[in-house]
């Protein structure tokens, strides 16, 4: 049991726990706080991947604004608890044990993949660096890159148009 | 044991992408859904670092950047569409939203 497992086995446990805090959780703003859990403990995932770029990312991004934004619209509408009406028979016949079955089948076929199969992250591995990740994104992936900020832009457009009160 | 195989985080990533669905089956309230929308991708996110690891290449970790800015695009809009709903509505519960049901 190394140093480095045991951090594993902690975050994924808090992964874990916080994404099923999200189901239990009757308040919206309980479930949003779960979620922040889980991102915190995938980005220390993340370093331990030896990516802490990505890790940094995670946190800026995900946990600073994404999830601001979601916890600022929860404040804003205030609408109070969820309210719990009867499950719908698909939801609990089908979907419950149709949700266990794919995470069952997925995890058996991640397990055996040929190329997860031998390869292991030592506790002392080398961070991958910023430097070729920069020069990889910027050559390799510039246009998929530069289509994103169109993305942005029609994305910022849509949010402005949808939540403008009407005239 | 001195390192934590590829399988495991594959493994977690599986049953995080798993609490998801399930999430996003059974919560009423259309934020919620949002937030296991999120989960889901964080869930695929962790595979993509993972695989960027086994293979020793970078092109996951750029994906995974290209994951986050849809994510936060589809944040965007998607919670402005809830503003809508909400001022429309006067509700947060998807069963209220049944215009288009059959």
């Amino acid at each position: 049991m190394s140093l480095a497992f045991i951090l594993f086995a902690f975050c994924a446990l808090l992964a874990v726990g916080g994404a099923v805090a999200l189901i239990l959780a009757r308040e919206p703003i309980h479930s949003a706080l779960a979620l922040i859990l889980v991102m915190v403990a995938l980005a220390v995932l993340y370093l331990l991947l030896g990516a802490p770029f990505v890790a940094a990312v995670q946190i800026i991004v995900y946990a600073g604004a994404i999830m601001v934004l979601f916890v600022f619209v929860i404040m804003l509408l205030n609408m109070g608890v969820e309210e719990h009406t009867d499950f719908s028979k698909i939801a609990k016949f089908a979907g419950v044990p149709l949700a266990l079955v794919l995470m069952l089948w997925v995890g058996h076929w991640l397990a055996h993949t040929p190329a997860a199969a031998a390869v292991g992250t030592s506790a002392n591995i080398e961070p991958s660096s910023t430097e070729e990740l920069s020069k990889k994104l910027f050559q390799q992936f510039l246009f998929p890159f530069e289509a994103t900020s169109v993305l942005i832009l029609i994305a910022l457009l849509g949010a402005l148009v949808l939540a403008r009160k009407e005239e | 044991m001195s390192f934590v195989p590829i399988s495991y985080y594959l493994v977690l990533s599986a049953i995080l992408f798993g609490l998801g669905v399930v999430a996003f089956v059974f919560k009423r309230n259309v934020i919620t859904i949002f937030m296991s929308i999120e989960l889901m991708l964080n869930a695929v996110n962790l595979a993509f670092v993972a695989f960027a690891r086994a293979h020793n290449q970078l092109d996951g970790l750029v994906f995974v950047f290209f994951v986050i800015v849809v994510a936060a695009a589809e944040a965007a809009v998607g919670l402005a569409i809830v503003i809508m709903l909400a001022q429309n509505r006067q509700s947060l519960s998807v069963e209220r939203v049944n215009l288009l049901k059959f």
